[in-house]
Formats: structure tokens, C-alpha cells, sequence
């Protein structure tokens, strides 16, 4: 398996919401979020309401690996950025490393304010997530001990 | 990538559906969707063109109940099947935890599954993934047909590695939770690995 698993502990999810909060009033945002690039949504902050940041996180990805792809193909790594404008809300899409940082805004804010609190605080996410994705699975893991009947209990 | 959130006390798995165009990937997808809680699933997304084929993917998120405390979310993906959507099949298979390879029955789609198997063995080695280790299930699907290759053929045609093998009829919804159960239980199998 190329993977392993990314194991998230409480007070990283929690310094990670924090960073995520300062940026979304830095930015003047109304959400904002943190995606791996599978797709998975790692944190987010903001007026989320109904918004269903799931789909969001996998079509992000999604939008993100479509681009890339498409860089690729024109002989450039990786598109950093993306955005899309629309006519009351925006969104705005960082590449940090393993990870896509999401902000969705309206008209309280610009797309060059956003573009540059994103990239203020990308340093400091990447560096955050270096330590998470480097940190030791086999010792925390809650499924070492699983067992078939725990497995099965999840389908009867 | 298995993805888990102690402080939400989640465990995220992406499970990907990959079978040749039109062979039921997307019917398994809106099988389980209809037939589960709304409470327990998310939207299904589907990115399709104007004639309901996969364009890029589905997507819809599933949580099956709770392990050890934390509540388990499948992530269940389809690729687009039609062979020039392989750039899009790539990009799909990124982190995934297991794959459903949902096989056509009907006669004139042996190749055709032949092919997307091949495919799929070559686009999981360019994610750095070796098909003989992933969760893995062979699901034979459309049975009710009757121009059908018979299904110990077509498992000894398919078959890799003595995966599970679940014969379906994807839209009537035979087979589909068997098919999901199996790669589930693989998923979570390999967790215990560490």
C-alpha cells in the first residue's frame, strides 16, 4: 500500500481549527477549510450551516486533481491556486503541500485578500501537517484490537 | 487514505467502484443510496454528462455505525468507465482503501472487462498500489440477463487473487450491500494491521 493512515489527534485537530479560525476573520470569510487531497476533509470553520462541506471537500479535490492533471499536460507541476467567481459567493483553493485549503467568501471580502492571508498561513499549516502525517500510527491506533464480531456488528 | 479524527472520533475509508462503461458502478452507487437512511448517507454527487455517463465521478459518503467508539464514514467513488475517462480514472483512484471491480455478465463485454481490469491494475501500480494487496472485491454483475456467461467462467476469468467474488444484480440492489460488506470488512481489516 502506498498509504498510511492519517491519524489526527485532538490537539492537533484543535491547533489546526484555530489557525483555520484566525484566517477566516483575517480574511473576512465566510468559511473556511482544510482538505487532504484524496478528498477527505480534515477541519473546517466558519458559517457552514447547511452547507454540505463533504461534497464540497471531495468535489475540491476533485477540482484540484482535474487541474492538476491538466498541467501536467502543458508541462507544469501543479496549478497552485484555483478560484472561482461567482456572483454573490466565491471560492478560493490553496495547494499546501498534501493538503487544499478551502475559503469560501462574498462580498465582505476580495479574492486579493484572500489569496494573501492563504498564503500567510499555508507555511505554517504544511508545517503542522509534516508532524501529523509523521506521526507514529502502530503506537495509537483504536483498530489493533478490532475484532471480527466488532467488524460484523457494523452490518447486522 | 484511511483518514481518523480522534477529536471527532471519525475513521474516513475511500472505496472506489471500477468496472468497464455501462456495467452498473453508478447503480450500485444509487442502490445504496436509496436504500439507506438519509441519516446515514450524504449526498450522492454525480458528475455526469447530459446522457447520465460518468463524466468524472460519483461520489457519496456512507457511515456504516460505530467501531471501538468512532464512527466509521465510507467514502464510496465510481469512475467513469468509457476508455478515453482514463486521465479521470487515474486521478480517482488517489488514496484509495479498496476497490469494487463491478464486471459485466453479458457475453459481449468479456473483453471489455478483460480491458478495464488490465486498466485498473496499471492505474493502481502508476498510484503506487499493488492490486495483489489491496481490499479487493470481484462483483459479477447484471445476472439477470440471459445472454450471461456462466459465473464460475467468468470468475475464473477475472479472479486475481482468491478475492471474494459476489454475483449481482446491481439495479434491483442483489448483491450490492454483499459486494460493500465484503470491501468494508478488507478496509477495516487492514486498520487492525496498523
Amino acid at each position: 500500500m502506498a498509504d498510511t493512515p492519517i491519524l489526527l489527534r485532538e490537539q492537533q485537530y484543535h491547533q489546526i481549527k484555530a489557525v483555520l479560525a484566525r484566517l477566516r476573520m483575517d480574511a473576512s470569510a465566510k468559511v473556511v477549510f482544510l482538505v487532504d487531497k484524496d478528498g477527505q476533509e480534515i477541519a473546517s470553520q466558519g458559517e457552514v450551516g447547511n452547507l454540505d462541506t463533504t461534497s464540497l471537500a471531495s468535489l475540491a479535490a476533485g477540482n484540484v486533481a482535474a487541474t492538476g492533471g491538466m498541467a501536467q499536460l502543458i508541462g507544469e507541476k501543479e496549478f497552485p491556486t484555483l478560484s472561482h467567481e461567482g456572483e454573490k459567493d466565491s471560492i478560493h483553493i490553496s495547494v499546501v503541500g498534501r493538503l487544499l485549503l478551502v475559503v469560501v467568501f462574498d462580498e465582505r471580502s476580495s479574492l486579493g485578500l484572500v489569496k494573501l492571508r492563504s498564503k500567510q498561513v499555508s507555511h505554517q499549516l504544511a508545517t503542522m501537517f509534516e508532524e501529523i502525517a509523521a506521526g507514529d500510527f502502530d503506537d495509537e491506533s483504536p483498530f489493533a484490537g478490532i475484532t471480527d464480531e466488532d467488524i460484523d456488528s457494523l452490518f447486522s | 487514505m484511511t483518514f481518523i479524527n480522534y477529536a471527532s472520533r471519525e475513521i474516513n475509508c475511500k472505496i472506489v467502484y471500477y468496472g468497464p462503461g455501462l456495467c452498473g458502478k453508478t447503480t450500485n452507487l444509487q442502490y445504496i443510496f436509496d436504500s439507506t437512511a438519509p441519516q446515514a448517507r450524504g449526498k450522492l454527487i454525480s458528475l455526469a454528462t447530459e446522457t447520465d455517463r460518468t463524466l468524472f465521478f460519483d461520489f457519496m459518503p456512507l457511515e456504516l455505525g460505530t467501531v471501538r467508539g468512532f464512527k466509521t464514514r465510507f467514502h464510496l467513488y465510481t469512475v467513469p468507465g468509457q476508455v478515453f475517462y482514463d486521465a479521470s480514472r487515474k486521478l480517482i483512484l488517489k488514496g484509495v482503501d479498496g476497490v469494487v471491480f463491478v464486471a459485466d455478465s453479458q457475453e459481449e463485454r468479456m473483453d471489455a472487462n478483460i480491458e478495464s481490469l488490465y486498466n485498473l491494475e496499471e492505474n493502481l501500480q502508476s498510484q503506487g498500489y499493488d492490486l495483489m494487496k489491496i481490499p479487493y472485491v470481484l462483483q459479477l454483475n447484471k445476472r439477470d440477463l440471459s445472454n450471461i456467461v456462466p459465473a464460475e467462467d467468468l470468475a475464473s476469468e477475472l479472479q486475481r487473487k482468491g478475492e471474494p467474488v459476489v454475483e449481482a444484480v446491481a439495479s434491483t440492489g442483489v448483491g450490492v450491500f454483499d459486494t460493500l460488506k465484503a470491501v468494508a470488512k478488507q478496509v477495516l481489516t487492514e486498520l487492525r494491521k496498523g
